[in-house]
């Protein structure tokens, strides 16, 4: 059998989804024998060098090197997984979306309590930052995203009968305390 | 201040349950509760500051910001807003000199939208300090203001003649039209006021009352169509010092009127239809739930109890029965459609926000106050009148077999003369709309925005097909529930709304739209589906509309609509309806506006969402194109 051909990324995330997919432990052994990695922080490939089969997705759309990533990751990869909250909702990082974004500058460079030593009250503006977007976006309102992977972050389980599923091509088992509402 | 707040809050006793009309008697000194009130409350009640609050913030008509001298809210059903709503508002907004949600800088008016206030047969309507103005153009609300400019005051400002019947009757005084167009049992005029309970109950036990409306098979006409006679017995079954009868005259579900026409017109039918009531389940309380939007009837209904208090037909040993006590009290709602739902009416009753309750125990165990509570619709406690004097088999010689007796519609939207039409169960949707003269008719929406909208082409299907097939809103709670099943109908209103849309309207841009911004509007905020679902999935709509949509979506539609179910009332459980029953019927629609070969497409634009940052902090957009 042809190893399927993985590839991961965190956009705004936190790293919890990737930790909690090396909580597979020795699995990865498993894994390896059936998979290869392409461009992942996991092995630190940088760049798509080849079509994928599965790209996994952590973290959501908070600014323009995000949505390049991501679609980056549409056009190189077959199946698409949002993995965890904040790829699937936004998470945490939405928690800005109630909230003007010169006012979340403001707070963050400015005037926050935390703020002690920008005595010239400089903004990020260098050309070479990623420029912020206007809220948080889920990965699926900007490309086509394929499967859903819910939890904060989804246990380490959870994540490897999926990969197992789509790798093998058999259907997961969703028993009801993993899909149930709240 | 200080002291008028005290004489108010002592004229309830300083009882926590009467919060509602300790604010509604607030509003009416001040328009608004201050921050010092609410303090002065809290110690006064014996309450917390937070928990008077939540009841403050939860009615549309409570406020704790200052409003106009005139509150003008103007109703924006969808039937209002084909008949010129638009204009209207445009026209107020000119004529007041401020925009909706807000005060006028003189303070003299205050301009708010508000959800159907059971005028939808004479919209667009609106309320100004509590009295309704109706048929509103453009020309009539210049005139309007301009009246209430010089002085005059709403009551004089009714420059035209009063309503036909009782809306000229000197306690109501209202330019609003009862609209009756077909009379049969229930509206008889030639009906003799309270002669069941003067004459007849005396000669049966309360036992055989039940019986009576039991062996009627009569359902409840506020939408759930609970057996009434299996609710009367179980009410009479619980163990308890007090039992309450409460009529339902909330009637908030977009289209239906039929109970304000019966409050107008037959008020002794439905107080009447309580006494029985309480007679046969052994009631000594008796609470009618008034919309706020009825306020004009208010004092026209009290008028008719206080009558039947002097005629020993209410108070103690009515009509000469030997400890048959019972007296009825109206309270006045604040505006929310989810308190016709019967377990948060009962929260409002007891002053708090009105949050259905999870049930069991059901208010027949654990009602008001804690105590069986019987909670009626206006037409049913109306129909048991007719069966109590008439009998359960006169009863079942209308209808059909399944679905005994008449039934009030409340007919509205494009057709010749939308109003109430008294007819029996069993009647088609085509017979509805040759009555009311519509023609060109593309949908007929029964039972709401929380029922089923059928096509021109179900109706032609339909021939001899029942109405009740249809009356049943395709969102009626889980289907395996059935009425054999014991107290577990708890359900949603479907008291006979029928609207209808001739070929010129737009379905899902009008009307479908209208019906999500209604839940929307309405929700209790309780469950996070009814909370959210409806607003999430009138976004998708709009990017159908828009020219966005993809297949996908329509499916995506499809399922959100199953998880809503889950919610715990009937609005939020039917509150996915509009849309589900339209892709149901009128799939068409919205194929039409989704792209056939696309399977994905976001709204999203990258250049126009860096816009605000970018120039916040000061640089120019720059993107890599990787
Ligand atoms: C959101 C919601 C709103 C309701 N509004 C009304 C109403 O305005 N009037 C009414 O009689 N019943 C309404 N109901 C139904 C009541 O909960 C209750 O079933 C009814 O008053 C019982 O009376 P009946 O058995 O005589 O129909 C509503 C239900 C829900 C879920
Ligand atoms: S379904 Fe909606 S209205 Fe009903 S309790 Fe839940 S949140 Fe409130």
């Amino acid at each position: 059998m042809n190893k399927k051909i993985i590839a991961t990324t965190s956009l705004a995330g936190c790293f919890g989804c990737h930790m909690s997919f090396l909580d597979i432990d020795e699995r990865i052994f498993d894994l390896i024998e059936l998979v290869e990695f392409n461009k992942s922080p996991i092995d630190d490939i940088k760049k798509f060098t080849k079509q994928v089969d599965i790209g996994i997705i952590e973290g959501g759309c908070c600014n323009s090197e995000n949505i390049e990533i991501l679609k980056a990751f549409r056009e190189n990869c077959n199946i698409l997984v949002s993995l965890g909250e904040c790829a699937i909702m936004g998470g945490l990082p939405a928690l800005r979306n109630g909230i003007s974004i010169e006012e979340c500058l403001e707070e963050a460079y400015i005037g926050g309590p935390t703020v002690q030593e920008n005595t010239n009250k400089i903004l990020p503006n260098d050309d070479e930052l990623p420029m912020l977007l206007d809220k948080v976006y889920p990965c699926h309102e900007i490309v086509k995203i394929d499967y859903f992977l819910p939890g904060c972050a989804p246990r380490a389980d959870l994540i490897w009968d999926a990969l197992i599923a789509l790798v093998t091509g058999n259907e997961m088992e969703l028993p009801y305390e993993v899909v149930k509402f709240d | 201040m200080k002291n008028e707040i005290i004489t108010i809050t002592s004229k309830y006793q300083d009882d926590r349950h009467r919060l509602m009309d300790i604010l509604i008697d607030i509003h009416d000194l001040y328009g608004y509760v201050s921050e010092a009130d609410i303090e002065l409350l809290s110690e006064r009640l014996g309450m917390s500051e937070v928990e008077i609050n939540e009841t403050i913030t939860f009615y549309h008509f409570f406020s704790r910001t200052p409003r106009g001298q005139f509150n003008i809210f103007l109703n924006n059903s969808i039937t209002a807003c084909m008949r010129g709503h638009d204009l209207v508002k445009k026209a107020l907004e000119e004529a007041c000199g401020t925009t909706f949600g807000s005060v006028s800088q003189d303070g003299m008016f205050g301009l708010y939208s508000t959800s159907c206030i059971g005028m939808n047969d004479q919209g667009p309507s609106a309320i100004i300090n509590d009295k309704v103005f109706t048929n509103l153009t453009t020309y009539r609300v210049m005139k309007l203001v301009a009246d209430l400019k010089s002085g005059k005051s709403p009551d004089e400002a009714i420059y035209e003649s009063t309503g036909d019947g009782n809306n000229s009757d000197p306690y109501v005084r209202a330019m609003v039209f009862n609209n009756i167009r077909k009379r049969m049992v229930i509206l008889d005029k030639d009906h003799i006021k309270f002669e069941v309970v003067r004459s007849l109950l005396k000669g049966h036990s309360p036992e055989e009352i039940i019986d009576i409306v039991e062996n009627s098979n009569l359902r409840g006409r506020g939408g759930a169509g609970f057996p009434t006679g299996l609710k009367w017995h179980f009410g009479r079954r619980v163990e308890s010092e007090h039992r309450v009868i409460i009529c339902n005259a909330d009637e908030g579900e977009p289209g239906t009127f039929k109970d304000r026409v019966l409050l107008t017109e037959f008020p002794d039918l439905v107080f009447e239809g309580m006494v029985i009531a309480a007679y046969a389940t052994g009631a000594d309380i008796g609470l009618v739930y008034l919309r706020y939007e009825y306020r004009y009837l208010y004092k026209f209904l009290n008028h008719i109890l206080d009558k039947m208090r002097k005629e020993g037909l209410l108070g103690k040993n009515i009509a000469g029965i030997k400890e048959f006590n019972f007296d009825i009290r109206i309270q006045l709602g604040a505006g929310a459609y989810v308190c016709g739902e019967e377990s948060a009416l009962i929260e409002s009753l007891e002053g708090k926000r009105g949050e259905p309750r999870d049930k069991p125990p059901f208010p027949v165990e654990k009602g008001y106050l804690n105590y069986p509570t019987i909670v009626n619709n206006v037409e049913t406690l109306a129909t048991t009148v007719r069966i109590v004097k008439n009998g359960a088999d006169w009863f079942k010689g209308f209808g059909t077999k399944d679905s005994l007796g008449t039934k009030l519609l409340s007919v509205s939207g494009d057709c010749k003369f939308p109003g109430i039409y008294e007819v029996e169960w069993g009647t088609s949707i085509r017979e509805v709309i040759e009555m009311s003269g519509a023609d060109d008719v593309q949908a007929v929406q029964v039972g709401g925005p929380s029922g089923v909208m059928i096509s021109v082409k179900d109706i032609d299907d339909l021939g001899t097909t029942e109405l009740m097939k249809w009356y049943k809103p395709s969102g009626m709670m889980v289907a395996q529930k059935t009425f054999d099943r014991k107290l577990s109908y708890s359900d949603l209103p479907t008291g006979g709304s029928i609207m209808i849309f001739n070929n010129k309207r737009d379905l899902l841009k009008e009307v479908v739209m209208n019906f999500m911004d209604f839940f929307i509007e309405e929700s209790c905020g309780s469950c996070s589906t009814c909370r959210n679902l409806p607003f999430i999935m009138k976004q998708k709509l709009q990017k159908i509309l828009d020219g966005h949509g993809v297949r996908k979506d329509i499916d995506d539609l499809l399922s959100w609509g199953k998880i809503i179910k889950i919610s715990r009332c009937g609005l939020g459980q039917t509150s996915a309806n509009p849309i589900v029953s339209s892709i149901l019927n009128f799939r068409y629609l919205y194929e039409q506006h989704v792209k056939a070969m696309a399977d994905f497409d976001n709204v999203f634009d990258l250049e126009k969402s860096v816009e605000a940052a970018n120039s916040f902090v000061g640089r120019k957009a720059n993107f890599h194109h990787a």
